[in-house]
């Protein structure tokens, strides 16, 4: 089991909101969901020519300042860092691929949980409350984000098999359900160049989803064609810098609800994390059904 | 003889200040003893299993959406949700009356015996699976899988129905109004008589609705996998 939510405001006046709004969605999934919690905010992109990298240290204490030195030594570009504990946005104007690899030469106790322009990814063992206020998750401000609790079925309980899962630029996914083929699509993608971090399902249907991209697909495009190569049980809540989409597998085994009114579109698990949420009474509520794509655009 | 008010016989609980327990638990073992036959849940705000397990003649009133299982193993109860309702609504409802005036999310009346489950809005998928014995009348459409290997009872569905409806039928039979997707294994539409359509309109008129009978079509299992046949060669 998992919780999902997911928020896109439609509105500029209520970016400011987009955290408080979010943080009783997220605790209202911790039953389903209390190991691990994550959340992937889409906020002002930086500007044209220039990555940030959300960073996560874990357990390691990561003198930041210091690193941002070595980054700055290493790689003769602009490179800022903001940070909050084992939590730290590192914004370059180098190739983010050439950060990322120096990173993981040279800083190994830090990863790298997503590059883009506009992500902010945060991600953590712990109850899904804790987790918020540890990432101060109701200051968060943005256009959309996607979010999850999880409940650890098929492989460890780590910061690194927590969701949303990432790959590419500001692409990320987050997965209540199983999948049944991972290790087939893995083999699969990875004579493609595509490497993996964990054994998780999930991962391998964010890296199918994102190479399909690469390949030119658009998001609904790559998801038609997951239909067919990705075997299980899910529901997929996906994130682009420009696009929120959630699509159930053919026997909607997992649950979704959606409400929608004129400034917001919320998704969630179940009703429960929605019922807090202004006008609610008014939001137009809705189940995705089976293999249909549902997708917003900020 | 003094002036007595009329003993009460209703009761509100409120779920933002009260707990689900103390509800059930009410429900359970203490509103029948107090005389209470009414009870009325404001903000369910999408809680599990509300009024769930019970057997009294009560009648309860909850206004707002529910999360899975509610009225789960009804007896007796009248139940009804003023909002949607999540997953396994009615499931295994052994008599009674639940009634959601919204949608219904999977599995409603799962493996009901007995009772009547009303949905005014649409069934998600395997609304009906397993079905023992209860009617379920559906005023809108279900999903996928619905009455799947149904053993007895009734399901109404007023809209259309999705894939695979009725698949490895048994006993139970399916009046459907609108458009069918497909038909599961074993299952084959067959002739409405005047014993369905009287059937039907008695279940339309418990359900408050005035469909025209005459526009259902009945399901039913053509009964070719109720014995296993060596020479099928596990070809069903």
């Amino acid at each position: 089991m998992c919780g999902i939510v997911g928020l896109l405001v439609k509105k500029p006046s209520l970016r400011h909101r987009l955290g408080a709004l979010m943080v009783p969605m997220l605790t209202g999934m911790t039953e389903r969901g209390p190991d691990s919690a994550g959340l992937a905010v889409y906020t002002t992109p930086v500007s044209e020519g220039r990555r940030k990298l959300s960073l996560y240290s874990g357990e390691h204490a990561v003198d930041w300042s210091e690193l941002l030195g070595a980054v700055r030594h290493a790689i003769a570009e602009m490179h800022e860092i903001e940070a909050h504990g084992n939590q730290a946005v590192l914004t370059t104007a180098a190739d983010a691929d050439q950060v990322v690899a120096w990173l993981k030469r040279h800083a190994p106790e830090v990863a790298v949980l997503s590059v883009g322009q506009s992500i902010d990814l945060y991600k953590d063992v712990g109850a899904p409350a804790d987790i918020a206020r540890r990432y101060r998750f109701g200051e968060l401000q943005g256009t959309h984000l996607v979010g999850h609790t999880r409940m650890a079925t098929e492989s460890a309980v780590t910061p690194a098999h927590a969701h949303p899962f990432t790959a590419g630029r500001d692409f990320c996914l987050v997965h209540n359900g199983s999948l049944s083929n991972p290790h087939l699509v893995r083999k699969h993608l990875e004579p493609l160049g595509i490497e993996f971090e964990t054994d998780n399902d999930t991962e391998a249907a964010c890296r199918f989803f994102e190479w399909r991209l690469r390949e030119g697909d658009d998001l609904e495009q790559a998801v038609e064609r997951g239909f067919s190569q990705l075997d299980g049980f899910f529901t997929f809540l996906m994130g682009t810098d420009q696009e929120l989409l959630i699509v159930r597998d053919a026997f909607a085994c997992k649950p979704a609800v959606v409400a929608e009114t004129d400034d917001y579109v919320a998704i969630a698990s179940e009703f429960r994390s929605l019922a807090h949420l202004p006008d609610i009474g008014h939001a137009s509520l809705f189940e995705p059904k089976p293999e249909e794509i549902y997708s917003w655009r900020i | 003889m003094a002036n007595l008010k009329p003993l009460p016989t209703a009761r509100e609980f409120d779920l933002s200040r009260d707990s689900l327990r103390q509800l059930n638990l009410y429900l359970h073992k203490h509103a029948v003893d107090e005389g209470i036959s009414q009870i009325r849940v404001q903000n369910p705000d999408g809680a599990h299993s509300i009024a769930c397990g019970l057997d009294a003649e009560l009648d309860v009133q909850i206004h707002g959406h529910v999360g899975y299982y509610v009225a789960g193993m009804n007896q007796l109860a009248s139940v009804t949700v003023h909002g949607n309702a999540g997953p396994g609504a009615a499931e295994n409802m052994m008599s009674g009356r639940v009634h959601v005036k919204g949608f219904a999310s999977t599995s409603a009346g799962a493996s009901a015996h007995a009772g009547l489950l009303i949905i005014d809005g649409d069934a998600s998928l395997r609304c009906g699976i397993s079905l023992k014995g209860a009617d379920i009348v559906v005023g809108g459409s279900v999903g996928s899988f619905s009455a799947f290997m149904a053993q007895a009872g009734r399901l109404v569905i007023c809209g259309d129905a999705e894939d695979a409806l009725g698949d490895s039928l048994y006993e139970a039979v399916i009046y459907v109004r609108g458009q069918v997707r497909s038909l599961g294994a074993d299952a084959r539409f067959e002739p409405m008589t005047d014993t369905d359509r009287a059937a039907v309109k008695g279940l339309l008129n418990l359900a408050g609705r005035s469909e025209d009978p005459g526009t259902f079509k009945r399901v039913a299992s053509a009964k070719s996998l109720y014995h296993w046949h060596a020479d099928a060669n596990q070809e069903y």
